[in-house]
């Protein structure tokens, strides 16, 4: 490992050490909460980072597994009362769920467009599905899966074992933080590891790694997998913040939301995609913030959100072609790690 | 360059977004936030740009009188864009960075559901004001929107002595579509009918040619329709196509609820029965003066003004006068003045605040659609939220807070 | 028996409009490999486009027949011109900005027309199948599917415009070396492509109704038809069409609708893993 990416973890350390030690001393409850989504999101954002950025597999429903995980918890936890099992259980159930989709998938040497056709119609399938449950017969044991209102009002988690003792807000936002940058690092160290170099390789040329002795579908599948516990575990947490859960995750709008933010970060980062996220969550945000009451001209156009919204993200392809991390990259100088 | 580039984008938006607060004139004492959370663009922008220009409009009418306790309103509007997380972030924001005096939002039971809780925990006055399913029984929330039991209650009786006693149900398929199709089940049967099937659609539903015809196979005396939402529209223009609104009547406590008889051609829903509080057709100076000010506001073609930016204009209006008892914006002081019994005199006639449920007591009519307009036909005036009184006592249960699933 | 000819007519709707909705998407994806996000909202202003030309006091047929896929594919070839031409190659970019301009053009049009819009009613009244009625507009609908169907097969087989078209697709170098304007040619096929899909737009308005976020609901749809029918532009949208199309209204009348796109999507899983390179990747090689 070079000086220089050296410089470049310990730096990502310690901002992430310091937005996470920081933020709630100097910031108020509202921005803390705020932020705990975007760290939420942010781990979802790296989940599609690792399985399409340095896989190359377009998986175009990774809510597919977000939406798992969360509904996972909302319906373990309102069953079970105590919050452990019901965590391990929203990584484990689209973890499985993954296997067995992928092994439908890879084995069936899908790939490219075709794959991303099907991811996206899976995670449509779930959403249809999950969708029009709302009468009182769908339920799994006491919770009421709702359909389109979804599951409301969603016991948070406890310490691990400790029935009593529930994660507050605060709470929740060193939680997400701190997952955050546990799973950047860990990423990065798969990433560095003969795992991560082989699957960038089956990215690059498939043939070739397989002429030289990998099983390509064995390893995206295990990508594939990996990517989608993270995203259930985004889930769970998702779950948390808002207290609520429904089918709209599973939706072409959150799915494609993901894809994007990937773009925007670029891919084959993962510092990339975490701004890009973050960056977008706020921008959206902020456009529906202070929503103009009443007034015409200029200001309705300001304050129309898919109007100011789409223009920038069609000016961000035309004027920043790579993305955001490579972008950043050239502009100080460094090489990029994993291309 | 690429980077001045994205900083260039954040200016911007930042600029942007920073140019659109504290719009309102410059004013001598601290202005009084509030804050609307509607969806203003997505797919239920049908339903909410007319409730923010009416809530728009009683913000600057009480500020022409003058403001509350000598103080101006600041409207802080939120556009929730259709979706959930939003609703849940920007409730928050709300609630914790604007530390408004009262939110006002929410359009489906869904998104009040989200941000009830959230009101809740950070002790902020919520209102709710918009017809829904009945049940929700918090003494931090009021509900100004009219229930089955003010609604279908009277419908239903109505559309069977006219039509017949045999009834086919088409409902949105969510949780306020499957209780107000059990609701109308109840008193179909009651009144000595019966319905012959109750069929279920999410609300990105288009395709609904099999359903007309089995609804033709099942040949009923009229149908009940509790569809929402702009893609639900589909489900009248097929019916026409097929030229069944000439052979079988419908009835509805949804229709009209997002303009859908001025988007369809009288030809699609002439003949239509629908049940609520408001009309613009409703005879009384209130109203007469309130259209005259609207329309002066918001241009003289505005269409129809909706139940349900009424219901949001009466929201605040009744807010109004709950800080005007009370004397201050502190959430307990309000919430006591309006458990008081406030009522306001408005557009839609006298609106009461009912105690021991939040709910409101409300004048109902029954209305016939005819070339776009919606004509009353039977009135009921001050009607209780029965429904929910049966479930539901706050002045019993002060700490109760929870939507009951009122047993049908 | 008059249950199975409604029933009968009803698939038949159900294939031609899932072929109307897709065509236009098979033509630009297949052509020219662009990811096209807002594919959804191109149908939605054929709608707009119709509708306003018809309270404009144009006959509705001209409305839907010839304004729409006019105004549509003007706008088309000024998102190729502006937008997409510095993409070419870039797959992933032009999903990005294609779905930028889908949300710019949701934004645009509620800005533009609000959210009550005065909608289209079907005209051609109804008839009568045994003891069932229908709407003869379906009718009408199946016959633009099939007349649109034709028209581009012809088009691309019989006119030199077709086989320019063909040969720029396969090698576009080639066909620059051999006096071509690649350019021109793909402007040409992204408006005619938008064309297509603002007509199935206009012609699914008075059915569907139009309102600015309508697109969603057939983006995925007709991205699942495309693919599904593999490469050939012609063949494999029918081919796909009618097999989609089918399974989802046969399912939709046995259980519910949401049955029924269930069904659709789980068709396309399965026929995805079946036969990977779509429909016209095994059967119909050489069709267009």
């Amino acid at each position: 490992m070079s000086g220089r990416d050296l410089l470049g973890l310990v730096v990502a350390g310690a901002a992430g050490l310091a937005v996470l030690i920081l933020t709630p001393i100097y910031f108020e409850l509202d921005t803390v909460l705020n932020l705990t989504v975007y760290m939420i999101m942010a781990v979802l954002a790296l989940s599609l980072a690792l399985v399409w950025g340095f896989g190359g597999i377009l998986c175009f429903g990774q809510s597919a597994f977000f939406g798992l995980g969360a509904y996972t918890y909302a319906i373990a936890i309102i069953n079970m009362g105590e919050s452990t099992a019901p965590l391990l259980l929203s990584i484990l159930v689209p973890a499985l769920f993954a296997a067995a989709l992928g092994y439908f998938i890879f084995y069936g040497r899908i790939s490219d467009v075709y794959l991303g056709v099907i991811t996206l119609t899976v995670t449509l399938i779930l959403f249809n599905s999950i969708n029009s449950t709302a009468g009182p017969e769908f339920h799994i044991g006491a919770a009421r899966l709702g359909g389109f209102n979804g599951i409301p009002g969603i016991p948070p988690l406890n310490w691990p074992l400790q029935k009593d003792k529930p994660v507050d807000l605060q709470g929740m936002f060193y939680l997400s933080t701190a997952s955050l940058i546990v799973v950047y690092f860990g990423l990065r160290a798969l990433l560095a590891s003969r795992f991560g170099h082989i699957i960038v390789g089956i990215r690059e040329n498939e043939r070739r790694a397989e002429l030289l002795g990998y099983d390509p579908r064995a390893y995206k599948l295990a990508t594939f997998v990996i990517g989608a516990a993270l995203a259930g575990y985004a889930g769970c947490l998702f779950a948390n913040w808002g207290a609520f859960v429904s089918p709209t995750i599973f939706g072409l709008a959150q799915s494609a939301q993901i894809i994007i933010w990937v773009i925007v970060g670029g891919r084959g980062a993962l510092i990339g995609p975490i701004l890009g996220c973050i960056g977008i969550q706020w921008l959206t945000a902020a456009l529906g913030a202070n929503a103009p009451t009443g007034a015409g001209g200029f200001a309705a156009v300001l304050g129309n959100a898919p109007l100011v919204l789409g223009a920038i993200l069609i000016a961000f392809v035309l004027l920043v072609p790579k993305g955001l991390a490579p972008t950043l990259a050239d502009l100080t100088g460094q090489r990029m790690r994993a291309r | 360059m690429s980077f001045s580039r994205r900083q260039f984008l954040t200016s911007t938006a930042a600029a942007s977004a920073a140019s659109l607060i504290g719009f309102q004139g410059a004013s001598a004492a601290e202005p009084i936030p509030i804050a609307s959370l509607l969806d203003l663009s997505g797919g239920l922008d049908i339903y909410g740009k007319p409730m923010i220009d009416t809530m728009t409009l009683a913000v600057e009418e009480i500020n022409a009188a003058g403001g509350l306790l000598g103080r101006p309103l600041k409207l802080i509007s939120y556009d929730t864009q259709s979706s959930m997380q939003l609703y849940t972030q920007f409730a928050q924001q709300a609630a914790l960075k604007d530390k408004v005096a009262v939110a006002h939002g929410g359009i489906t039971s869904a998104s009040r559901e989200v941000v009830r809780p959230v009101f809740d925990r950070f002790k902020t006055l919520y209102f709710y004001n918009v017809q829904y399913e009945g049940g929700v029984c918090d003494r931090g929330q009021f509900e100004t929107g009219v229930t089955p039991a003010q609604t279908v209650e009277k419908l239903v009786p109505h559309a069977m002595k006219k039509w017949g006693k045999k009834v086919y149900v088409v409902a949105a398929d969510y949780n306020y579509g499957q209780i107000t199709s059990q609701w109308v089940k109840k008193y179909v049967t009651e009144n000595g009918g019966a319905v012959d099937a109750i069929e279920y659609f999410p609300l990105d539903v288009t395709n609904f040619s099999s359903t007309i015809a089995k609804i033709q196979a099942a040949k009923p005396d009229f149908v009940w329709s509790a569809l929402v939402g702009g893609a639900h529209i589909s489900f009248y223009r097929q019916w026409a196509a097929a030229g069944m609104n000439k052979s079988i009547p419908m009835a509805s406590t949804t229709f009209a609820v997002g303009n859908e008889q001025i988007v369809l051609s009288p030809n699609e829903c002439n003949g239509m029965l629908v049940c609520y509080n408001y009309f613009e057709s409703v005879k009384n100076p209130e109203n007469t003066a309130f259209l005259e000010r609207f329309h002066k506001r918001f241009g003289a073609d505005y269409p129809n003004v909706t139940e349900l930016a009424m219901g949001t204009y009466q929201g605040v209006k009744l807010w109004a006068e709950g800080v005007k008892k009370a004397g201050s914006i502190d959430r307990m002081k309000v919430i006591e003045a309006l458990e008081t019994g406030i009522s306001i005199k408005a557009p839609s006639g006298t609106v009461t605040i009912d105690p021991p449920t939040h709910h409101c007591v409300l004048d109902v009519h029954i209305a016939e659609v005819k070339d776009k307009k919606l004509l009353l036909v039977e009135d009921f005036p001050q009607q209780k939220p029965s429904d929910t009184a049966a479930v539901c006592n706050l002045i019993k249960n002060p700490n109760d807070n929870q939507q009951y699933v009122i047993k049908i | 028996m008059d249950l199975a000819a409604l029933l009968g007519v009803q698939v038949l709707y159900a294939i031609a409009s899932l072929a109307l909705i897709s065509l236009g998407l098979a033509i630009i994806f297949g052509m020219m490999k662009v990811i096209n996000l807002a594919h959804g909202e191109f149908l939605m202003l054929g709608g707009y486009a119709a509708i306003e030309a018809n309270r404009f006091g144009l006959n509705i047929w001209i409305a839907i027949l010839v304004v729409a896929p006019i105004v549509v594919g003007a706008i088309g070839v000024v998102v190729e011109r502006t937008i997409i031409r510095w993409l070419y190659g870039r797959i992933i970019d032009t999903m990005l900005a294609t779905w930028g301009l889908s949300l710019f053009l949701v934004g645009l049009t509620t800005a533009i027309f609000g959210n009550t819009t005065v909608g289209l009613s079907a005209p051609l009244g109804s008839f009568e199948i045994g003891r069932y009625r229908m709407s003869a507009y379906t009718l009408f609908v199946i016959a633009v599917a099939v007349a649109a169907l034709a028209g581009v097969l012809a088009a691309l087989r019989y006119t030199r415009a077709g086989l320019i078209a063909r040969g720029t697709m396969q090698n576009g170098a080639m066909a620059a070396a051999l006096g071509v304007n690649p350019g021109r040619v793909y402007a040409v096929t992204f408006g005619v492509g938008a064309a297509i899909t603002g007509l199935a737009g206009a012609v699914l308005a008075p059915v569907s109704g139009v309102f600015p976020s309508i697109g969603g609901a057939y983006v995925a749809k007709s991205f699942i038809t495309v693919i599904g029918g593999g490469a050939a532009i012609v063949t494999g949208t029918t081919s796909a069409s009618i097999l989609f199309g089918a399974i989802n209204q046969l399912a939709t009348y046995a259980t519910t609708p949401v049955f029924g796109e269930v069904a659709l999507l789980g068709a396309a899983v399965v026929l995805i893993r079946v036969l990977p390179q779509g429909i016209t990747g095994r059967f119909f090689r050489r069709s267009l």
